[in-house]
């Protein structure tokens, strides 16, 4: 077996066990525990549509609140939207989908797009390094689940666009790096902070929900 | 010649403030209570193992290190300091929640990667939990995850009180309530007196102790004992919108010093005092007074502290105004001055009435001036909520917040300074004895009752 087959192959069925299975295990740790019963009557009755309203509310901050987090801000909308471009409409990848799923597919933007994406995300990943490191509160929360994945984000897009080359005969080594790298990053997503990914959505819906009861703003 | 700087490991000196000072005083954490050391860290972790929730689960779990909130907080933003970063504030009960609730806890346990929390660290905490924190929540609406990091202020509070690690004069004055009824001395004989004198001064009615009436009013014991004509206020603007009221011996103490403390005890009997007293006369409607806590306490937790619905109403003084204006039982003269309001945290970010006094400003025609640094739900705390004010040790980061409001303030140009909360009065008089300033914050309640209309009623 080699490299680029293991990676395919076993180390991609791993990926994928523990990715679902420690997702799942988060979400279940989270839900096990049962929210304290609310007897206060509320402002208006609220439902799923709130939890919903939570999740859209913090898509973009408060006007009041951008000139103190303008930059973060923007260099994190930056960073999401070029990894969702290079991810969904990086032809490659477009064709791994379709070969692991049989007939799920779509078309691809060009490569030079795709690749315009993967710089910015390395360098919007690069200033929050920086900015992590020079932050006074962000150097006082940050610990080592912070710089592990940034790291594993960084070397899953890095070996990436080291993979866009397949001139040479090194191509199935690189393609099995860039693929143990993304596996290595979705191992650990489910313990790490890149569980944001859908915690993002429990968080902010529950905190939606208790407002909206509140009839308080989000 | 060189300069000796005498070193104090325990009590550092800010070399960086305008005049060398130890920036943490000489008695850096209060104590309460004979506890081994051991023991009291345990305490404080089955307390807050108590609080564990699916919420508190979801936003420990939740956090990115983003720091944003930081950028929310006036304790952060007057001072710059890091540590005020307002998650950062839980970072030890999020220790405790990891190593001991959360999906991976035996990984974190096994490996230590979370550390046990010693008793240094909770009493380094007892500062950003207490004296830079005010619960304004501010940081729950900068937060990209959704965190409502105020509540986990408020449940990191409870274990910190039952370890005995609360700052001495909260302590002192939660105590008081629990054992007198009020935190500053404001018993019902007291409150009794007062209203018998207020009566006869102002020539106005105040029922006290009716066995029976549609509602029932409640006071903050900071209207009791400092702005006593709040009370003179609600007796002729609930007599001139013709309710059948009373205050009761058994219940009137709004303020929840048992909330603030982080007593939950003491909280669910102060909140069951009001509870049991507007049963007792059968009301319709309890009208909290002008308290930020207070409308939390009892508005939003209340009915949990009485384990099933309430069977009456539960209304701040400003929703009462505003909706008694609307409907034409008040009817108020115009009042033709400049106001900006000051929105108490608590009932307008955090309660969802941000719009009733704005209500009752336009009724009184006033030309409203909003302030632009952040009003409504955006507004800056006025830097003495949760308790602070009483926290003297906290005076020096609450005066720098209070620079910030006093800017504010000046910034919007209006003639009148307005809210709808007593304790931010207090804070805002004791800022301007501080500064010598020349605006004095005034009261909605009061501004309404000065500007009834009773020509227009009759």
């Amino acid at each position: 077996m080699t490299l680029l087959e293991f990676a395919r192959g076993p180390m991609l069925a791993i990926t994928l066990l523990v990715l679902f299975a420690g997702s799942a295990w988060r979400i279940y740790g989270i839900f096990r525990l049962k929210p304290k019963p609310d007897y206060s009557k509320p402002r208006r009755e609220t439902g799923f549509r709130d939890a919903l309203g939570g999740v859209l509310a913090r898509v973009f901050p408060r006007k009041a609140f951008r000139p103190r987090i303008a930059f973060t801000e923007a260099n994190a909308w930056l960073f999401h939207i070029g990894l969702l471009v290079i991810i969904v409409a990086y032809a490659p990848h477009i064709a791994f989908v379709k070969r692991l799923t049989g007939f799920i597919t779509w078309p691809a933007l060009p490569d030079p797009v795709t690749y315009f994406f993967g710089a910015v995300t390395i360098v919007t990943l690069i200033i929050a390094l920086l900015h992590r490191m020079s932050h006074p509160p962000l150097r006082l929360l940050s610990n080592f689940d912070d710089f592990f994945s940034w790291f594993l984000v960084l070397l899953a897009v890095v070996t990436g666009m080291m993979a866009f080359d397949t001139s040479t005969a090194r191509t199935d080594t690189v393609l099995a790096i860039h693929l143990l790298s993304v596996e290595a990053m979705l191992i650990w997503l489910p313990f790490g902070k890149l569980s944001h990914a859908f915690l993002i959505f429990i968080s902010r819906g529950i905190t939606g929900a208790a407002f909206a009861r509140k009839g308080a703003s989000l | 010649m060189t300069l000796h700087i005498e070193v104090d490991q325990v009590h550092p000196l800010e070399l960086e403030a305008p005049r060398f000072s130890i920036r943490k005083p000489g008695q850096r954490f209060d104590r309460q209570g004979e506890m081994g050391d051991g023991e009291r860290v345990q305490i404080a972790l089955q307390n807050f193992a108590k609080d564990f929730s699916r919420p508190l689960a979801a936003y420990m779990e939740a956090c990115i290190h983003c720091g944003k909130c930081a950028e929310a907080c006036h304790f952060y933003v007057t001072t710059g300091d890091a540590r005020y970063t307002p998650i950062w504030k839980l970072e030890p009960f999020k220790q405790v929640y990891k190593r001991e609730a959360s999906p991976f806890r035996w990984f974190y346990k096994k490996f230590n990667l979370k550390p046990e929390v010693t008793l240094e660290e909770l009493e380094d905490w007892q500062e950003l939990l207490y004296d830079t924190c005010t619960m304004c929540g501010r940081c729950t609406l900068v937060c990209p995850m959704g965190i409502d990091i105020a509540s986990l202020v408020g449940q990191a509070r409870h274990a910190m009180f039952q370890a005995g690690l609360v700052p001495h004069e909260l302590h002192a004055v939660a105590e008081r309530a629990a054992i007198e009824g009020s935190p500053l001395g404001a018993t019902a004989k007291v409150l009794k007196d007062r209203c018998e004198w207020l009566a006869d001064d102002h020539e106005v009615e105040i029922p006290f102790d009716k066995p029976k009436a549609d509602v029932i009013v409640s006071l903050s014991s900071i209207e009791i004992m400092k702005f006593p004509e709040s009370i003179v206020a609600t007796a002729r603007i609930l007599k001139h919108a013709g309710y059948d009221w009373t205050l009761r011996s058994d219940g009137y103490e709004a303020t929840n010093f048992g909330l603030l403390s982080g007593n939950l005890e003491w909280q669910r009997q102060m909140s069951l005092k009001l509870i049991n007293a507007a049963v007792a006369c059968g009301a319709k409607t309890l009208i909290l007074p002008e308290c930020g806590h207070a409308y939390g306490a009892l508005r939003w937790m209340g009915a949990n502290m009485y384990g099933k619905p309430l069977p009456f109403d539960v209304v701040h003084i400003s929703e009462f105004l505003a909706e008694n204006i609307s409907n034409g039982r008040i009817k108020v003269k115009p009042l033709k001055k400049s106001v900006t309001f000051h929105d108490p945290c608590q009932v307008s970010r955090r309660g969802g009435v941000p719009q009733a006094p704005r209500d009752v400003l336009q009724a009184l025609g006033v030309d409203l001036r909003e302030s632009p640094g952040g009003h409504g739900d955006m507004n800056w705390c006025c830097g003495g909520g949760g308790g602070v004010v009483t926290i003297h040790r906290a005076d020096e980061h609450r005066y720098r917040v209070f620079q910030m409001k006093m800017r504010q303030i000046e910034a919007t140009g209006a003639e009148l300074p307005i809210t709808s909360c007593s304790n931010c009065r207090q804070t805002f008089d004791d800022g301007q004895a501080h500064f010598k300033w020349d605006k004095s914050m005034h009261s909605l309640l009061e501004t309404v009752a000065e500007q009834l209309d009773d020509s227009a009623k009759h």
